[in-house]
Parts: C-alpha cells; sequence; structure tokens
C-alpha cells in the first residue's frame, strides 16, 4: 500500500533523506525508529504530501505522491508530530469540522464522531475546549481526527511521545488493534515502543534506511558472540583454574563474587554448540552448585547501535564525493593523489 | 465548493470563538463613529464623506490586525501540518480564509449602517452616493485583506505579519495620495495614481460605480490571493 523509491530530500546542504525505499502492506504495523533528526517526519510528510521530495518516486494507496496528492490525502489519517490541534475549538466542534472537510457523506457524520470518541477513549471530556485538554488527551484528539474517515493508512509521527506510562501503552494497544486490518505507520525514538507494537521494523540513521524486517530478523542479523553468563556457588579461584582448562571457552572474566557466588562472562569459541552442557557437567563433577546459566542475546538497542553505528561509517566514507569505497576519508587526510588511490 | 464552505464557516467561527470578532466590531465601530460624530455636527451638514473618508485610514489599522492570524497562527502551532494534508487543494484553503474574513468585515461594516441612519434622522444625505459609498467600502477593505492575508503567509509570528500587512497597505495607499502624486515624476505619475488604494475608491465615493475602479479592486485581491497561494505551497519545495 506504500511504496517508496529512493526518495531524496534535503533542506538546502543538508540531506535530510537520502535514497529512501521500502514497502508496506495493510494488516501491517510498522515502526519507524531512528535517532532525533534522522529523517521519520520528513519522510512521513512526504508520504501525506505536505512536503515534495527533490528525487524519487512515493505511492500510497496505489496513488503518486506528486501526481494525485488529494486522492493519497483521502486514504491518509495523518497525527503530526506533537498532536497540533486548534486550541480554541471544542472537541466536538473540531471533529464535525473534520467530517465536513474530509467529505464525509452527512448522514454518516454523526457516526464516524460518536465511533472515533469511541476507540479514542474521549466520552468524559467530550465537552471541554481542545485548549483545556491535557497532553495525553490532545494526542487521542489528533488521533481520533486521523481516524475520523476511517482511512486504510494510517501515518502517525510519535504518536506516544509525551504520555504517561499507562496512555503509552493504552495507545500503543489503539495501534496494534488498529493494525490488524490497515496499514499502521509509526515513528518513535523509544525503542521498546517497537519491540512492543511493531510486526515490522524500518530503522533511519541519517536520512538513510539502515535495516528493515521484522524484530527476530533483525536480531539475528546482529552477530551475538556466544556470550554466556554463569553464577557458580563454590570456591573462585577453584573455579577460575577449571573454567581456565575447559576447551571451547576463549574468553572468560570474573565479573562478581557475592555471599560464595561466583559469576563469570564467558564468550565460547565460535564452533562450540554445546558450551552449555560442557559447563554444566564441570559443575556438577566438582560438586559446585549452579545458581545461574543463561546465553545472552541481542536485544534491541544492541541492535539499534549495531546499524545505526554502521551506517555511520557509510556516511562518512559518502563525504569524499563519487568515492564510495571506505578508503577514500583515509585517503584525504593522509594527502594521498587521487591517481594513485584507484 | 464544499471544502472552502467547510473552511470559511470553521475560521468564521473561530473569529467568535475567540475575543478577536468581539473587540474587532467594537472598536472599529466606536472609534469610526467617534471620529465622524466629532465633525460631523461642527460641519452641520448631514452628508457621509467625513465617515467614509475616514476609512482607509482606520482600516490600515484594524485590518492587518483580524488577517495576521490567518496563516501565522496555524503555522505556529504546526495545525498547518494536519490543515494541509486534508484532501483540500491549496487554493481551497486560501479562498476560504479569505472569505472568512471579509464576512467578518461585511458583518462590521453592516453594524455601522447606524451611522447613516443617524444622519438620515437628522437630515437628507443622497441614499445613491450612500450605497455606491458602502459598496467602496467594501471592495477596498477587501483589498486590505488580501494584502494582509498575503503578509500572514510570510511568517509564523503575527507581530510580524501585521507590521508587514501594514507597510505593504500603507505604501500602496500613499503612492495614490495627492501628497505624494505633488512630487511625483511625470513618467510614473500614471502608474501611482493607478496603483493607489484610496484613489479608486474616492473616485467610487463620488457615487460613480465606474467598472475600472472594481476591476482594480478585483485584481489586487486576486493577484495577493494568487500570491499567497504561492507563499503557501513554497513549503513543499524550501
Amino acid at each position: 500500500m506504500i511504496e517508496v523509491r529512493e526518495l531524496t530530500k534535503s533542506y538546502g546542504p543538508t540531506v535530510a533523506v537520502n535514497q529512501v525505499s521500502f514497502e508496506a502492506h495493510a494488516g501491517e504495523v510498522v515502526g519507524f525508529i531512528g535517532p532525533n533528526g534522522a529523517g521519520k517526519t520528513t519522510t512521513m510528510r512526504i508520504l501525506t504530501c505536505y512536503l515534495t521530495a527533490d528525487a524519487g518516486s512515493a505511492t500510497v494507496a496505489g496513488y503518486d505522491v506528486l501526481e494525485n496528492a488529494i486522492d493519497v490525502r483521502k486514504n491518509v489519517g495523518y497525527l503530526p508530530e506533537s498532536a497540533p490541534l486548534y486550541v480554541d475549538m471544542g472537541i466536538l466542534e473540531y471533529l464535525n469540522f473534520m467530517t465536513e472537510v474530509r467529505n464525509i457523506p452527512k448522514n454518516q457524520r454523526k457516526d464516524r464522531v460518536k465511533s472515533v470518541i469511541d476507540i479514542c477513549g474521549l466520552d468524559g471530556v467530550i465537552q471541554k475546549d481542545i485548549g483545556e485538554l491535557s497532553k495525553g488527551y490532545r494526542q487521542r484528539v489528533g488521533l481520533a481526527q486521523s481516524l475520523i474517515h476511517d482511512p486504510p493508512i494510517l501515518i502517525l509521527d510519535e504518536p506516544t511521545s509525551g504520555l504517561d506510562p499507562s496512555q503509552t501503552i493504552e495507545i500503543r494497544n489503539l495501534i496494534k488493534e488498529i493494525g490488524k486490518e490497515k496499514l499502521v505507520l509509526f515513528s518513535t525514538h523509544i525503542l521498546p515502543e517497537v519491540a512492543a507494537t511493531c510486526s515490522r521494523i524500518l530503522m533511519i540513521n541519517r536520512g538513510e534506511i539502515v535495516a528493515n524486517g521484522t524484530l527476530e530478523e533483525l536480531i539475528s542479523q546482529v552477530r551475538v558472540e556466544n556470550k554466556f553468563h554463569i553464577a557458580i556457588r563454590g570456591e573462585a579461584e577453584a573455579i577460575t583454574a577449571k573454567l581456565h582448562e575447559l576447551q571451547g571457552i576463549a574468553e572468560h572474566t570474573h565479573v562478581k563474587t557475592d555471599n560464595g557466588v561466583v559469576g563469570y562472562d564467558i564468550t565460547a569459541t565460535q564452533e562450540n554448540d554445546t558450551i552449555a552442557e560442557t559447563l554444566f557437567q564441570t559443575v556438577v563433577q566438582n560438586g559446585w552448585s549452579l545458581v545461574e546459566l543463561r546465553q545472552e542475546s541481542a536485544d534491541l538497542e544492541q541492535v539499534f547501535l549495531h546499524f545505526t553505528a554502521n551506517s555511520g561509517r557509510e556516511i562518512s566514507s559518502m563525504t569524499a564525493p563519487s568515492r564510495p569505497e571506505p578508503r577514500s576519508t583515509k585517503a584525504a587526510t593522509d594527502t594521498v593523489a587521487p591517481s594513485e588511490e584507484e | 465548493m464544499q471544502n472552502i464552505t467547510a473552511i470559511l464557516k470553521k475560521e468564521f467561527r473561530s473569529y467568535f470563538n475567540s475575543p478577536i470578532a468581539y473587540i474587532f466590531i467594537t472598536f472599529f465601530l466606536g472609534i469610526s463613529s467617534w471620529l465622524f460624530f466629532q465633525s460631523f455636527f461642527l460641519a452641520n451638514q448631514a452628508e457621509m464623506r467625513g465617515f467614509f473618508g475616514l476609512m482607509p485610514w482606520i482600516f490600515l489599522f484594524f485590518i492587518p490586525a483580524v488577517t495576521m492570524k490567518l496563516w501565522a497562527e496555524e503555522k505556529k502551532i504546526g495545525t498547518i501540518e494536519i490543515l494541509m494534508t486534508l484532501p483540500i487543494r491549496d487554493y481551497e484553503v486560501v479562498i476560504g480564509k479569505f472569505l472568512a474574513c471579509l464576512a467578518l468585515l461585511a458583518v462590521t461594516i453592516l453594524l455601522t449602517l447606524v451611522v447613516p441612519f443617524s444622519v438620515m434622522y437628522l437630515g437628507n444625505p443622497d441614499v445613491g452616493t450612500l450605497i455606491t459609498g458602502y459598496i467602496g467600502l467594501l471592495l477596498m477593505g477587501a483589498a486590505y485583506i488580501a494584502i494582509g492575508f498575503f503578509a500572514s503567509t510570510l511568517t509564523e509570528n503575527q507581530i510580524v505579519a501585521f507590521i508587514i500587512g501594514i507597510v505593504v497597505c500603507l505604501t500602496l495607499l500613499l503612492i495614490g495620495e495627492d501628497i505624494v502624486l505633488f512630487k511625483t515624476p511625470n513618467w510614473l505619475y500614471p502608474i501611482f495614481s493607478y496603483l493607489g488604494l484610496g484613489a479608486h475608491y474616492s473616485s467610487i465615493l463620488r457615487g460613480v460605480l465606474d467598472s475600472r475602479d472594481i476591476i482594480y479592486y478585483l485584481s489586487v485581491i486576486a493577484f495577493f490571493l494568487y500570491l499567497s497561494t504561492l507563499a503557501v505551497e513554497s513549503r513543499k519545495w524550501r
């Protein structure tokens, strides 16, 4: 439903979005994640036809964002960052205005307003002016506004920023619920949020997509060396000596001793898949007792750092124009003549 | 058309949701009738020329004050991002907002009818020139609105929009006034006297509704609304 091809947009000399390509389909909740200023908002603004890209193309719901902007907008519900709303309007007045301007037929307007009020839990405050609402309720009114025409595509820019934990959970559940039938593309810079909500993750850094896939896929792409944590009750020196003898351990570090429990971080050699068993048996044979044994896995933060660090290197190599090979930046500092480098 | 009406209704209502409309109407009526009646009884003539003569100068400060928020506020709070991603064309929003402001002015001008009725009670003014005077007032007011409107598209700061609006209106007003024309070089004279915002209004006030004057105001309105649309669209490629 959303197809983006090599989208590029710069503000003056700053490249905000650089050759971004991705696809997303109905029934997906796509989390758009990246540090502040990574290009999330710019991409969303291009998809909602608020801005025009410098190069590349994008189709939303089958319509081109340049040629059929009006049709694109009819199919998209958009909540910009920090939910900007008319503070001098009442909630009902605002939602009614949205039904008018969205060209919802007169006989359906009441039902639509009522249904978004239910979905977004606005019942208790419906008589108030938007200006009187707390941040969380404003966010909900913004969401209600984006849902009012029942769009197949929902684009939400940081929908949970500034909300308290329980409101955040409510909004996340709402997004998941909506994402069962529709396409939801939402941005955030909060890592656990994507893990909790998204069926797919798009990681963006410095205007480039650095990763695209499900959480599991991304985690598996990050090579976590065979890392274990083990805690044993026993004599520290004896254990250390024994671990030293064991085959298949590349590295072990003594991390702490606590009430006779000794903890180690262990890195296994790559070939050894049975290291956990070996460790367990060693403990048993020596008459110690095993308090803890677990394999460390990459979490989202590591995944994120992994991918953003990678792209950082790519970007720095791009600063030397027309010379994408990683050496070029080094070459520049070494003042090697360009001819020699080639 | 439906989109334009929706925007018009929303903007017009928002004037009355905030104190702007009430303050505008009260002060406009108060100041214009006070200034007029101050000299009216001294002159001892039952005519409205003094009233109409004041208007270009009163508009100068009052109209940019009601147009300044139209775009600057949307940009400041960010609501423009929702507004411009609705399935409406940019020019429809421009026209809707312009008409909302014009409607506010029309209501205000309608309320000033108290003045001619009092004058009619006191004497026998020429009803024909009264009617053309009001038509001229509305046309000139609409031109002022278009200018202030354009100023509002240029910035997200309402005060800046207000000042730009006053400066542009004042410039256009002054170049048509005798005090400037007197010193204007011959080759510029016809251009200045044609472009002057107030000159066409004074000729309408004489009781003649000339198509040239109407066309002048309509083209000023169209020109500044076109510029406004461009300015609003410019967000896309800036």
